[in-house]
């Protein structure tokens, strides 16, 4: 039998059934009284500096209340503290079709299109920079015109750098068995969550700024605005309204927040806007452009010997938590693998598109493609089953990967073990109809960053619980419930440790006027740091209401539980009251029933010291495996994906409902971005080599698929079979060992396809997306081989 | 730099639209129809959708819009049984007609699909699931009409201009199929 009595055990979500009703409020469901709505305009190339920007024309529309350009919010921003390259509004220059240029407030949605329509602004137009190396290469023009400490210009296009080298690579690849090399490209893809991004802000006349935002962080949103617009904290409340689906795309502030919030101030009047779908394209921070060149030393026995990856980061027009992608790129590969050696060059470069941030799995599902590939390569190239020669590099625990991040657990063997059972790997493997192919990868993710993305010693979460004498729990909590159910998490936590039913539970979440911050549902940190918090908290309650009852009782407090809706006595289990009653009896005693619980990382132990070193850092590493099935149709070239067998470590699985539906999701996203999706732009034409091409016809940068028809995201019937299964391995820094379950389950998709495609028809694809077009063309290059 | 420069771009997007727009505001249809079991009348400008008019008139928000160009089903109502998509529905389009929304779903109590989508977790955010049921509602009730018990399969097809980003549909399917089971299908397959 379980040690729990909610935890581990089916839930209901607590939020659903409002959702599903239709009861409750996401951000667009919000009106106000009096209020305006905002539209934004947005530039029409990708590269050109502003020379005059004329709003005569659109304040004299009736209706038309407010028009804000970028002289009116000088300050840059940006979620990185140490890159804050963006304005709400344009400053000087634009970088990507789309950039936001002015905005307006109205009455209405129609005479605010109109006023956007009626401003005219002159550009002088730049050269169009939308491929990385033509980016990087010498002389390119510069994306920012960015000024070192001493002042002089930076005259390149890199946003960020890193060079980190680990153990002797040379004598590695020296004398190893095998060495693999290939190019690998990651081709960019995008959340597109069904609600599109939304703000309302509203500037009362108590002098008090209120923003409802579908956000996912309302702790960094909060601090952003506060220095974009001025104005001291404590005079901005941001509160998250029910959020529909974010995935890493709502996890930095956007220019509707500051501009709805600026037109309010200046207005008076609550003042609203919505993207449309096109602008969430626009918005992007999805997954970046990566090419990748891997060098990969085996031994005969399939150990690996070293690693040498350089990359190309395609960063789009700012920096967003780019600084975090570049280190994630290298950084994240080190498990759940051990390498002998290990040494990454990553290059980020801006260009002349929507920036790209972080998507579920930031900055580690590219490289887990090209690593992934590698193995594959290795094993066919040494006769070793893949799966096999991944067992053969398994890590241990309490090991320290080559770039010193401690494994506190490690489920991945269970995780191979699972997926190779699940799929009838060793049966079915090789005996396939012609077409059919099995693949595997495997994964690693982390269960939040172990720092904060500003410097601070404060806890990364808080959470407070209240009693109330009717027996109901209410919990306050800054965390983001995203769809994920970080809630429910809370809830059952909650309902675990203070013996009430998990409906009895009352979660109030990221509200920063009432609830203690939490720094935001991103790094997949909720489970595991809000969890510690609402352990502390409900720890420290029910210690409370366990003493009260035991004086009642006139017995030991130990011999006290709280359990199923009431307080009862271990040695004498007749012997119970109603909960409502404990925590009766408890507020008689300590007065009104409150705690706090907080979290902070562990800092001894966790990491190494070099520079970097801090960076992709985690209290505690999930796991995962998948087995694909794919059916390829040679004579046309179309994958398709029939079955993904996907085992996650998540530590423990806290509400394993909950978990299956993160694999399940994760899973679903992942083998889209092998077979479908692909943000993408009109070629510019320009080159590394400085020439330029014919780039055909369109506006060079202006994003090719804006829409949910022509970004293809899969519907029911494109979605593959999956089978979810969950392996705990507790980790020791995890709340009773839980880890993460949200991005992790994503990674291996992608690999275990490409994989998957080499065993049914023995091509490799190693430039996403996988494509008709590329099969057909590897097929045939294949067949003039033979 | 003069505007005869071939570098410098003088953009607007041009008033003629906007000025188009609001002039098409101020013409203003009432329009009557039945909206979950009740008879209502709304005023609203003459090109606005009947998701407009459903979320911005009528206070019913629990329908959403998610692209407002027919490409997601987040919008999706019934009119006179059918699943449409709000978003490309005029208002006026409505007049005469039965439209139901989520909020007229399992009035009182949960209806047997919302109950098997709460079972099942096959709300994740929630934001996709009033459009999927009304689909899910629409296409039920017809096989039932037609004595057929949908496979899988043809679940998954029926819901295919129902876009979930959360999900991967799994458990969306498993609960629709929970709930043809509770409703009573009809015989064969
Ligand atoms: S809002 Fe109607 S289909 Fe997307
Ligand atoms: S549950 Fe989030 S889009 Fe379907």
């Amino acid at each position: 039998m379980s040690e729990f009595r909610v935890l581990g055990r089916h839930h209901r979500k607590i939020d659903a059934m409002d959702r599903m009703t239709g009861v409750e409020r996401y951000t667009d469901d919000l009106t106000l009284p009096r209020m305006l709505h905002c539209k934004i305009l947005r530039a029409p190339i990708a590269h050109g500096r502003i020379l005059g920007i004329d709003t005569s024309a659109a304040l004299a529309i009736p209706g038309v209340e407010a028009v804000i350009t970028g002289a009116d919010l000088p300050t840059p921003y940006g979620i990185i503290p140490w890159t804050p390259d963006e304005h709400a509004l344009c400053f000087d220059k634009v970088r990507y079709v789309g950039d936001a240029v002015a905005a307006v407030a109205a009455v209405d949605e129609e005479t605010a299109n109109a006023a956007v329509a009626a401003i005219e602004v002159r550009y002088e137009k730049l050269p169009v920079l939308d491929d990385p190396h033509a980016a990087l290469a010498d002389h390119a023009t510069l994306i920012h015109e960015r000024r070192k400490p001493d002042g002089s210009l930076v005259t390149n296009n890199i946003s960020k750098r890193v060079e980190l080298s680990f153990g002797d690579l040379d004598a590695a690849f020296a004398d190893a068995e095998l060495v693999v090399e290939a190019d690998y490209r990651f081709h960019g893809t995008t959340h597109t969550p069904i609600e599109p991004h939304c703000a309302l802000a509203h500037a009362d006349a108590r002098g008090i700024l209120t923003i409802w935002s579908a956000t996912q962080v309302p702790h960094y949103l909060h601090r952003e605005l506060a220095k974009v617009l001025g104005l001291p904290r404590n005079r901005i409340r941001v509160i998250q309204p029910a959020l529909g689906g974010a995935f890493g795309g709502k996890s930095e502030p956007f220019d509707l927040e500051f501009c709805a919030a600026l037109l309010s101030l200046r207005t008076g009047r609550p003042v609203k806007c919505l993207y449309t779908r096109e602008e969430v394209f626009l918005a992007h921070r999805g997954r970046h452009p990566f090419d990748m060149h891997y060098r990969t030393a085996f031994d005969r026995d399939g150990t690996i010997r070293g690693v040498d990856a350089r990359t190309v980061l395609d960063g789009g027009a700012y920096s967003s938590f780019g600084l975090v992608t570049t280190y994630y790129s290298g950084q994240l590969l080190c498990s759940p693998y051990r390498f002998g050696a290990y040494r990454f060059d990553s290059r980020r470069a801006y260009t002349n598109k929507p920036a790209c941030g972080p998507k579920r799995g930031h900055g580690s599902v590219q490289p887990r493609f090209a690593i992934e590939v590698q193995l594959d390569k290795a094993a066919v190239a040494l006769g070793i089953d893949p799966i096999e020669l991944r067992r053969r590099n398994a890590l241990t625990v309490g090991e320290r990967t080559i770039n010193e991040f401690a494994i506190g657990s490690y489920g991945f063997l269970d995780c191979l073990a699972e997926v190779e059972r699940a799929s009838g790997w060793t049966e079915r493997r090789g005996k396939l109809p012609r077409g059919r192919g099995l693949g595997v990868a495997g994964s690693t993710y982390i269960s939040g960053t172990n720092y904060c993305i500003y410097p601070t010693d404060l806890p990364q979460s808080g959470v407070q619980i209240c009693l109330d004498r009717s027996g109901r729990v209410r919990v306050f909590s800054g965390t983001s419930d995203i769809g994920q159910g970080s809630s429910t998490m809370l809830a059952a936590v909650a309902a675990e440790e203070l013996g009430v039913a998990l409906e009895d539970v009352r979660v109030l979440a990221a509200d920063t006027d009432l609830t203690p911050v939490d720094l935001g549902a991103y790094s997949s940190r909720i489970t595991l740091m809000a969890g510690h918090a609402c352990q502390r908290a409900a720890k420290d309650l029910a210690f409370k209401v366990r003493s009260a009852v035991a004086t009642a009782w006139d017995c030991d407090r130990s011999d006290v539980v709280l359990a199923e809706g009431q307080a009862m006595r271990l040695s004498a289990p007749e012997t119970a009251m109603p909960i409502a009653e404990a925590f009766v009896l408890a507020e008689v005693e300590f007065g009104t029933l409150g705690a706090t619980g907080s979290y902070q990382t562990p800092r001894e132990g966790v990491h190494g010291d070099y520079r970097g070193a801090t960076i992709g850092a985690s209290p505690a590493y999930s796991f995962t495996a998948h087995v694909a099935e794919v059916e390829v149709d040679e004579e046309t070239g179309e994958v398709q994906v029939l079955q993904i067998w996907a085992a996650h470590d998540c530590g423990r699985a806290l509400s394993p409902t909950l978990v299956k539906a993160q694999i399940e999701g994760s899973v679903y996203m992942g083998a889209a971005e092998a077979v479908m999706e692909h943000h993408h732009t009109m070629p510019s034409g320009l080159r590394a080599d400085g020439k330029r091409r014919d780039p055909g016809p369109g506006v060079a940068g202006l994003l090719a698929n804006s829409s949910l028809l022509d970004y293809r995201i899969p519907t029911a019937l494109d979605t593959p079979d999956i089978t979810a299964i969950i392996v705990e391995h507790p980790d020791p820094n995890g709340p009773y060992g839980a880890k993460e379950a949200g991005e992790g389950p994503l990674h291996p998709a992608i690999p275990a396809i490409a994989n998957a495609i080499f065993d049914a028809v023995g091509v490799r694809i190693d430039a996403l997306p996988i494509t008709p077009e590329k099969v057909l063309a590897a097929l045939r290059a294949r067949t003039e081989a033979r | 730099m003069p505007d005869n420069d071939p570098n410098v771009l003088r953009h607007r997007l041009g008033a003629a639209a906007g000025q188009q727009a609001r002039s098409e505001a101020r013409d203003v249809r009432v329009v009557a129809f039945t909206l979950n079991g009740e008879s209502v009348q709304v005023a609203a400008p003459a090109h606005w959708t009947l998701l407009e008019a459903l979320r911005y008139r009528l206070g019913l928000i629990g329908t959403k819009q998610g692209c407002d160009k027919g490409d997601c089903g987040a919008c999706t109502v019934r009119v006179d049984g059918e699943a449409v998509l709000s978003c490309l529905t005029l208002a006026v389009m409505a007049a005469g007609r039965r439209v139901e929304t989520v909020e007229g779903l399992g009035v009182g109590r949960p209806h047997p699909l919302q109950r098997a989508f709460d079972d099942c977790g096959a709300a994740q955010c929630g934001f996709c699931t009033p459009g999927m049921l009304m689909s899910a509602a629409a296409m039920l009730d017809q096989a039932r009409a037609a004595g057929r018990t949908l496979s899988r399969m043809e679940i998954a097809a029926g819901l295919g201009g129902n876009l979930c980003r959360c999900t991967g549909y799994v458990r969306i399917l498993d609960a629709v199929e929970q709930a043809q089971r509770e409703l009573g299908g009809g015989g064969e397959r």
